[in-house]
């Protein structure tokens, strides 16, 4: 009898100017990646508050991946620094909270990187579907 | 013409919301004057069966701090609830879970066996453990029965206002009850503090947001008249409803958070740490490193007092 | 056998209720007093930062948060290997005295005071605070509410809040005080001293002067004997913030003192089903079950205990007290337990006289109030006197300062033995015949009430029911996953 493949759900905020661009040249480049991603696009991944990636685990995301300008090309100078600085913390806190740190991604990818977009892609959804899937109270069963 | 009735009751609580009422001193004569206490455990005799034979909707204002996390206390959460016309949840334990919330870190039996097993003090190889039941030689004790998760009172019935603190401070105490007995009370739902920051009450001197390092309150010894954030003393002010009177700041100590989310704010500890990380300076690998080396506890410190009323409410175990 | 139940007690801090079993002739076969609540501080500071402790400890209990506060103090001082600069040792014990005293007169007047004031069996609806300030009148009842309020303000000054206070730090204190401060701090000290002192007049004229209530004292129904313990100073004298672990017997002769970092050498613990409290014991002594006798570990702690663990009050005006409080009850040590209310108003007047002291000590003022650590943090023991008992904190940490292991053996749990057995007496004296009213039931409470239980601060401590792990291999001896369900009554196993 073989179980079910879990195939888990990835929510990915990616920026405009950058990592959405790149996105949008690997499907007009054909290239292949999993379907499990859902993508959301932000003008840039400094927009990005904790709450959207705690929200998304909590309402059944078993994965989040922020994609957004390498660090010295944000379009709005700084975002991603502060990106960087906040998804950091968070991963970190999350860890406490029981999450694994590959849950959360946060990756530079450029308008160019149609190619790296889809293997990042695919490498997360490996990477989730191993862990299996986040459950919605987590360890927490009685109440 | 008879007086309104009022309930006070504690779930999983320290007492010192309790205590807080009494701490309106002088001040409590008056409030026996124009309601009638009808039951508090800690100061007057009523037991269950006398809230038990209450009609429904009998009691006017039913004060309920404490967080639940047993079955006793979901028990008189609903019917407290049922009993009452306006139901608070008061104090951060019953808005936001409050310390006992860290809890959520764990589980039941991660508690259990901390307590009855690993610590240091207990009997060696102890094998006795509580029971729900527990059959002695003339009958039957029970005791009851403790969740894994620690619950705000939100959580576990409806609530008509939430007044923040730990505990709440008399000058926010002695406004609800006088908007109680006036009819003033705002629409259900309410917080009943500041709308703004600590941040905004705090009378500190602020320069500009941007620190270079963190450092725990041993470390320093802080000026007393310079924001504690811009020092790097990790402060909640920007992220915590103002209303608090700015006690432990005028203490020379970096607020922790106790009022909760600011208005229209469902994840304090999110917001605190977004903040938190959006100030420190630098913008190499080393800088963040840096940055998560100094900030040793994230979870425990952004989420001190709103663990149960955070989004992911608990630690997946 | 029939079944009668207290659900829950009152007049006290914390939850609890007490099961009476009556046999076929309606007397008190048995009374249990159960403690159903529990929150697991020993378990969640796991992974908190050790300096953080001092602001989460006091969340244990909202009516003696100060004394979590500074054992937790202590307790960080000893992790960090540090000294705290004179003045900041003053200042913590200061502090504490205006805490001791709060606590003392809000269990009074508030908690104990209605079953004298008004009587045992009155009438619950007036039996409590509001009763007792209709019976002795605005004046008096201002005055008590004045005093409390004076040591609650007296802990927020420098503190910050009196409940949940902040200014505890290892190494010394957040801030010092001012001039004005000091000068405010002696103002209402000398007026707590004659509060105190007038609180003992009341006593003497309500409690004492009254046959029936001094029979009820000193009559078997409410006596016990017992170890007792408390904190002495290097003359056995009380001391509510430092000092060594003394340990009496029944005669009241010395069995046993002890530095605060050698207390797992005499306290254990041991475990009923039917509470979430523990017992704790003397250890050298052993656990024998809920009986009394020398070769039962039981001890007590708190006023009276602490009364007769030491050899005197280190203050004038006290030290009349307490001789004259022995020579009334027939010498050392009290076994009364309802003396517990009088020793609670002579340690009353000994911190006031305490707080005076420090108030008027010229380091009082001293700037100089932190030494910064600089050791590699390890472990760590913290002891004071709560107001309701001896209060150890105990931590150890990483070397980052990150709490590992938390032990807290909290005061009023060390009177959970004592205090079942003290409502199981009553009980049996005061129900007979099936005759049970709402009055005699509220005497049953008393016999708790005394001790001024804190049921919050001895349920720290969270367990929980009997957990079943399942845990599921695969053919080749694989695991697969594993489950904890928890089984409601299951026996140890």
């Amino acid at each position: 009898m073989s179980p079910e493949k879990f195939e888990p759900l990835i929510i990915g905020f990616l920026c405009n100017w950058c990592s959405y661009a790149g996105a949008d040249l690997a499907g007009t480049s054909r290239l292949q990646y999993p379907s499990n991603i859902r993508v959301i696009r932000v003008m840039c991944t400094g927009r990005i508050d904790p709450t959207f990636v705690m929200a998304a685990l909590a309402r059944g995301a078993d994965g989040v991946l922020i994609a957004g300008c390498h660090p010295g090309e944000c379009h709005y100078i700084g975002g991603n620094y502060k990106a960087a600085h906040r998804m950091a913390l968070l991963k970190k806190t999350l860890a406490q909270l029981g999450i694994e740190q590959e849950r959360v991604r946060l990756e530079w990818v450029s308008a160019s990187e149609g190619s790296r977009f889809a293997s990042i892609v695919t490498e997360m959804t490996e990477q989730v579907r191993k862990l299996g899937p986040l459950g919605r109270n987590g360890g927490g069963e009685h109440v | 013409m008879s007086k309104p009735k009022l309930a006070l009751y504690w779930a999983a609580s320290c007492g010192g919301c309790d205590v807080a009422v009494l701490d309106t001193n002088e001040k409590i004569l008056d409030i026996a004057g124009i309601v009638d206490i009808v039951f508090w455990p800690v100061a007057m005799d009523f037991k269950y069966h006398h809230v038990e034979a209450m009609a429904d909707g009998s009691i006017d204002l039913c004060l309920f701090n404490g967080a639940v996390r047993n079955s006793e206390q979901k028990k008189i959460a609903n019917l407290l609830r049922a009993k009452s016309k306006t139901l608070v949840a008061f104090g951060s334990c019953a808005c936001f879970g409050g310390i006992p919330a860290l809890s959520n870190f764990t589980n039941r039996a991660g508690t259990f066996e901390r307590a009855y097993v690993e610590a240091p003090s207990n009997e060696k190889d102890n094998k006795t453990f509580p029971q729900a039941i527990t059959k002695v030689s003339e009958g039957e004790l029970e005791l009851p029965e403790f969740f894994d998760t620690v619950l705000t009172l939100g959580q576990v019935v409806k609530v008509d206002y939430l007044v923040p603190g730990c505990p709440p401070p008399v000058d926010l105490i002695l406004k609800l009850v006088d908007a109680f007995a006036t009819s003033q009370l705002p629409p259900p739902g309410a917080t009943l503090a500041s709308e703004k920051t600590l941040c905004d009450e705090c009378e500190r001197v602020k320069e500009g947001k941007s620190i270079s390092r963190i450092y725990r309150p041993h470390e320093i010894i802080p000026d007393t008249k310079r924001c504690l954030l811009e020092q790097g003393l990790i402060c909640f002010g920007p992220a915590t409803r103002g209303g608090c009177g700015q006690r432990c700041i005028q203490a020379n100590m970096p607020c922790r958070g106790c009022f909760g989310p600011s208005a229209g704010v469902i994840d304090q500890g999110a917001k605190l740490l977004s903040a938190i990380a959006s100030i420190y300076q630098g913008d190499s690998e080393e800088d963040i490193t840096r940055m998560l080396d100094e900030i040793k506890d994230p979870a425990g410190t952004f989420y001190r007092f709103g663990l149960a009323s955070s989004i992911l409410k608990r630690k997946r175990l | 056998m029939k079944k009668v139940t207290i659900d829950p007690i009152t007049r006290l801090e914390g939850h609890g209720k007490i099961e009476i079993f009556l046999n076929d002739q309606g007397n008190v076969e048995s009374a249990y007093l159960q403690v159903p609540e529990l929150r697991g501080f020993e378990k969640f500071c796991e992974g908190r930062l050790v300096e953080e402790m001092p602001r989460i400890t006091p969340r244990i209990c909202g009516v003696c948060p100060g004394a979590h506060h500074m054992a937790s103090t202590k307790a960080t001082d000893a992790v960090y290997h540090v000294d705290p600069p004179p003045a900041a040792k003053k200042l913590r014990e200061l502090f504490y005295c205006a805490h001791m005293i709060h606590s003392h007169i809000a269990h009074f007047y508030a908690l104990a005071a209605p079953d004298f004031i008004l009587g045992p069996a009155s009438d619950p609806a007036q039996r409590n605070i509001l009763g007792v300030v209709a019976k002795v009148g605005l004046q008096v009842g201002g005055e008590v509410i004045k005093h409390r309020a004076y040591a609650q303000d007296i802990q927020a000054t420098i503190g910050g809040k009196a409940t949940h206070p902040v200014c505890g730090l290892p190494g010394g204190m957040s801030k010092p005080i001012t001039e004005e401060e000091r000068k405010d701090f002696e103002a209402k000290a000398k007026s707590l001293v004659e509060f105190a002192k007038f609180s003992i007049q009341l006593f003497n004229d309500a409690v004492l002067s009254n046959k029936d209530y001094l029979n009820l004292i000193t009559g078997p129904i409410y006596t016990m004997k017992s170890y007792y313990m408390g904190l002495v100073d290097s003359d056995n004298k009380v001391n509510f913030y430092d000092g060594d672990v003394r340990v009496v017997d029944q005669e009241g002769k010395e069995v046993a003192k002890f530095k605060p970092a050698d207390y797992l050498d005499h306290i254990a613990e041991h475990t009923e089903p039917w509470s979430y409290l523990k017992f704790p014991y003397l250890k050298k002594v052993g656990w024998k079950g809920l009986v009394e006798g020398k070769d039962s570990g039981i001890y007590r702690v708190a006023p009276l205990a602490r009364l007769n663990a030491a050899d005197g009050m280190a203050t004038p005006l006290a030290q009349a007290e307490y001789e004259r409080m022995f020579s009334t009850l027939g010498g050392k040590p009290v076994h009364a337990t309802l003396a517990f209310h009088w020793a609670r108003l002579v340690e009353t007047l000994y911190a006031a006289e305490r707080l005076l002291q420090l108030s008027q000590d010229k380091e009082i003022i001293s700037p100089d109030v932190r030494t910064i650590p600089t050791a590699t943090p390890t472990e760590g023991v913290g002891i004071v006197e709560a107001p309701r008992g001896t209060l150890i904190h105990h931590y150890k940490t990483d070397a980052n300062g990150i709490i590992e292991k938390v032990n807290l053996i909290v005061a009023t749990g060390q009177n959970n033995p004592a205090m079942n057995m003290s409502v199981k007496k009553a009980a049996q004296g005061v129900i007979k015949n099936g005759e049970v009213s709402e009055g005699l039931l509220n005497m049953v409470e008393m016999a708790f009430r005394a001790y001024d239980p804190c049921l919050a601060c001895a349920t720290h401590s969270l367990p929980g029911q009997m957990p079943l792990e399942v845990v599921i291999y695969d053919s080749r001896g694989k695991r697969v996953t594993s489950r904890v369900q928890n089984l409601p009554g299951c026996p140890a196993t």
